[in-house]
C-alpha cells in the first residue's frame, strides 16, 4: 500500500501521507498507515479473523477520511482489536456530499504476536488534506499519538 | 498589564525566524500583535535565549494562530518547553474572558487532564537497587501499559458514570486510596460540575475499561531517585517531604485514556459545525475548532471535559494503588510504613475557570493549558493547607534517559496565569527518533546507565530517546528564570515502565 511516514511532521505526533490510484485506494492506504502507527508491519502480521462493517459519510473528503479512520482508532480501544481495510468504497461530491461504505478485517492485539507500536489517540484536523494531483489522490493526515 | 509582569528591556534580537520578536524581560521574549492579521494579543514566550532559539518555527506561528481567538486576555503564551503540536502548540496557554470568548479542545489537547502523579516513599536507593528488577517487573506486569490494555477495575455503565462526575473520590470510597491523596490532587481529585449526560455513549464505550492503564507513548511510570547534589533548594525539599539522602520517588504520566480522546472527537466535530453555521467565528486552522463559552455547545463540552478530566484523576488513583500493593508485596512491608505517600497530582491538559489579576482588577477567565501545568503562588486559594507556605508542587516530567523536576509556584507566575513548564518537549519527530534510535539497544545501554527498562513497545522506546527531547535542566532553569516556578530537587531514573 502506498504511504510513508513524515520525519518533519508534527514534533509528539505521526503525521503520514498517502496515495492511490482513486479514492478507495487512497482510503485503504490511510488506514493501513493509521493501523501500523498502532502495530509494527500491520500489513503482514494481522490476520483477517474480525470483520468490522464501517459507514461514515461527511461533507467533504477530509472529513470522511478522518471519520473512517476514527473507526480503527475506536475498535482498538473499545474491543481491542487491530484492523485493516478490505474493502472501501467512497461515492459522492462536494455538492452532495461524500458516503464511505468499508469492510475492516483483524484481529484481538497480542503483544505475544504483534509489536506494539504508538496508542493513537485521535485523527487531527492539523493540516489534512486530500487532494487530487493529476491522476493521483493524495492524503495528509497528522495523527495525535 | 498582567499583574507581576516584569516590563525590561525592549532590545531588538538579531535571530533568525520569527523577525519582530522582542526581548521584554529576563526570560520573556514577546511578539507584537502585527505578525499576523486578526491577532487581538501579542505572543509572549517564556524562555531562555538558547530555548527560544532552538523553538520550532511551527510554535510562533501556532501561538500567534491562538492569538486571533475571540476573547482572549493578555497574550497567547507560550512555555519554555513549548513544540510544535495541532492547533495550539505543545505548551502554549490561553485565558479567554468567558463572557465572550470560546473554549476550544484544541487547547486542552485530546488527552484530557493528562498529568503528573509524584509519590515518595521512605526507602533510600541502597534499599531498592537489590530488589529494583523484581520491582519495575511486578510494576510492568500490574499497571497495563501499551496498545489496546485494559485496566483490572470491570465497571459497569452506571459505576463507569459515577466515576465521571466523582473522580478519586469515587476510588478513595472504594478503598483504592487515601483522604490524604485527595487532598493532594489538583481540584481534590474532582472537577465540580462533570456531567456524564454531556458524553457521548461512544466516548463511555471506548474507555470505560482503561481505569487502571498508563497508555503509550510519552507516558510513563518512574522510579527515581532524589540525589543530594540534585537537590536544588534543601528547605523546601524538606518541606515537601525529601527527607534523607538519595530518597527513592515514584513518578508517573497519563491521562484519560480513550475516554477523554473520544471526548475530544466528538466535540470538536460539533465545534466545526456550530462554530459556522451558528456562531459564525472565523478561525485560521480548523485544530482551533471552538465555540461561545457561554452557548450551550460550550457549556456542554466543558461539562464533559470535566467528566474526562474525573476519569484521569481516577486512573492515576487506581494505579497508585497498584504501585502501593506493588512496592508491600515486593519489600514485605505495608505500603503506610514503607512512607508511599503523595506529593501531588497536577494536571497539564485542562481548560479551567480560574480568578486572576488583569490591570489590576480581579477577573474571572476560563484558562487553556494544553501541555502547560498549572503552578499556583503560596498563598492562593486551591493549594492544599500543608503547601499554602511553600507554593503548589509542580511536577516536570523529563525524558527516561535524563531526569524530572520537582519545582514550585511562585508569586510571580502571575505573569503567565500562574502557569509553567510540564516536560522537556520534543525537539524531533517521533517517526525520525524511531529511524535514529533502536529500542532493544537503547535498553540495553540505560541498564548499562543504572536505568532498568521494561517496554510494551520497543519502537516506542525509541520514540522517546532522551536525545529526542530538549534538555530538561534547561526548560526547568528557563522556568525559573522567567519567574514562573522555582527548582526544588531533580529526580533521576533507575527504573522505568513505558507504555
Amino acid at each position: 500500500m502506498p504511504w510513508e511516514y513524515i520525519e518533519d511532521g508534527v514534533t509528539s505526533d505521526v503525521t503520514f501521507r498517502a496515495w492511490g490510484q482513486d479514492l478507495d485506494e487512497l482510503f485503504s492506504a490511510a488506514a493501513e498507515a493509521t493501523a501500523s502507527a498502532m502495530v509494527e508491519d500491520a500489513a503482514t502480521t494481522v490476520a483477517a479473523l474480525r470483520t468490522v462493517p464501517v459507514r461514515a459519510e461527511a461533507s467533504g473528503l477530509d472529513l470522511l477520511l478522518l471519520r473512517f479512520l476514527e473507526e480503527l482508532i475506536f475498535e482498538k480501544d473499545a474491543r481491542g482489536l487491530i484492523l485493516r481495510a478490505r474493502e472501501v468504497r467512497v461515492d459522492g461530491d462536494d455538492a452532495q456530499g461524500w458516503t464511505l461504505q468499508a469492510t475492516l478485517v483483524g484481529e484481538p492485539i497480542d503483544p505475544a504476536r504483534h509489536a506494539l507500536a504508538g496508542d493513537v489517540k485521535a485523527v487531527t484536523l492539523y493540516g489534512l488534506r486530500v487532494e487530487r494531483d493529476g491522476a493521483v489522490w493524495r492524503a495528509q493526515v497528522t495523527l495525535d499519538v | 498589564m498582567l499583574e507581576g509582569w516584569q516590563a525590561g528591556c525592549s532590545c531588538e534580537l538579531t535571530m533568525p525566524p520569527p523577525s519582530g520578536i522582542r526581548r521584554v524581560g529576563e526570560g520573556v521574549f514577546e511578539l507584537p500583535a502585527i505578525v499576523r492579521p486578526g491577532m487581538r494579543v501579542p505572543v509572549r514566550i517564556f524562555a531562555s535565549e538558547a530555548l527560544l532559539q532552538a523553538m520550532d518555527d511551527a510554535v510562533f506561528q501556532q501561538a500567534a494562530n491562538v492569538a486571533t481567538l475571540d476573547g482572549i486576555v493578555g497574550a497567547s503564551m507560550v512555555m519554555p518547553d513549548a513544540h510544535w503540536g495541532y492547533g495550539f502548540p505543545i505548551g502554549g496557554v490561553a485565558a479567554m474572558d468567558p463572557r465572550t470568548g470560546v473554549i476550544s479542545p484544541g487547547g486542552i489537547g485530546f488527552d484530557i487532564n493528562c498529568g503528573m502523579r509524584l509519590v515518595l516513599t521512605d526507602l533510600t536507593l541502597a534499599e531498592v537497587e537489590p530488589r529494583l528488577h523484581e520491582l519495575v517487573d511486578a510494576l510492568y506486569r500490574r499497571v497495563p501499559a501499551g496498545v489496546g490494555s485494559q485496566g483490572f477495575l470491570k465497571l459497569s455503565e452506571d459505576e463507569f458514570t459515577q466515576v465521571l462526575e466523582q473522580g478519586a473520590r469515587w476510588c478513595v470510597a472504594r478503598g483504592y486510596g487515601t483522604a490524604e491523596d485527595l487532598a493532594r490532587t489538583e481540584e481534590g481529585g474532582c472537577f465540580a460540575g462533570a456531567d456524564a449526560s454531556a458524553v457521548s455513549a461512544r466516548a463511555i464505550e471506548r474507555g470505560h475499561h482503561q481505569i487502571g492503564t498508563l497508555g503509550s507513548g510519552n507516558h510513563y511510570l518512574e522510579i527515581q531517585v532524589a540525589r543530594p547534589e540534585h537537590v536544588a533548594d534543601p528547605a523546601l525539599a524538606r518541606r515537601l517531604g525529601l527527607t534523607r539522602p538519595n530518597q527513592v520517588a515514584v513518578m508517573f504520566h497519563c491521562g484519560s485514556r480513550g475516554f477523554g480522546h473520544q471526548v475530544a472527537t466528538d466535540y470538536l466535530q460539533v465545534f466545526l459545525h456550530a462554530m459556522k453555521a451558528k456562531y459564525h467565528l472565523e478561525i485560521v486552522d480548523r485544530e482551533l475548532a471552538c465555540a461561545p463559552f457561554r452557548s450551550p455547545e460550550g457549556q456542554r463540552y466543558f461539562a464533559a471535559m470535566k467528566c474526562a478530566a474525573n476519569m484521569s484523576f481516577a486512573n492515576r488513583q487506581v494505579i497508585l494503588h497498584r504501585i502501593r500493593e506493588v512496592f508491600s508485596q515486593v519489600f514485605g512491608r505495608s505500603a503506610e510504613d514503607l512512607g508511599l505517600r503523595m506529593v501531588y497530582d497536577v494536571s497539564h491538559n485542562t481548560a479551567k475557570l480560574e480568578t486572576h489579576v488583569v490591570d489590576g482588577a480581579r477577573r474571572e477567565l476560563l484558562v487553556h493549558r494544553k501541555g502547560a501545568t498549572r503552578a499556583f503562588g503560596p498563598g492562593m486559594a486551591g493549594v492544599p493547607a500543608e503547601y499554602r507556605e511553600t507554593g503548589q508542587p509542580v511536577i516536570i516530567g523529563g525524558s527516561m534517559e535524563t531526569g524530572s523536576y520537582l519545582l514550585v509556584g511562585v508569586p510571580t507566575g502571575a505573569a503567565a496565569f500562574f502557569s509553567t513548564a510540564h516536560g522537556s518537549g520534543r525537539t524531533m519527530s517521533r517517526t525520525k527518533a524511531k529511524r535514529q534510535f533502536h529500542g532493544r539497544e537503547l535498553q540495553r545501554s540505560m541498564e548499562a546507565r543504572g536505568i532498568y527498562v521494561r517496554t510494551a513497545s520497543y519502537a516506542g522506546l525509541a520514540e522517546e530517546a532522551g536525545a529526542a527531547y530538549k534538555d530538561i535542566d534547561a526548560v526547568a532553569e528557563a522556568t525559573e528564570l522567567a519567574g514562573l516556578s522555582r527548582r526544588v530537587a531533580r529526580l533521576t531514573p533507575i527504573g522505568n515502565v513505558k507504555g
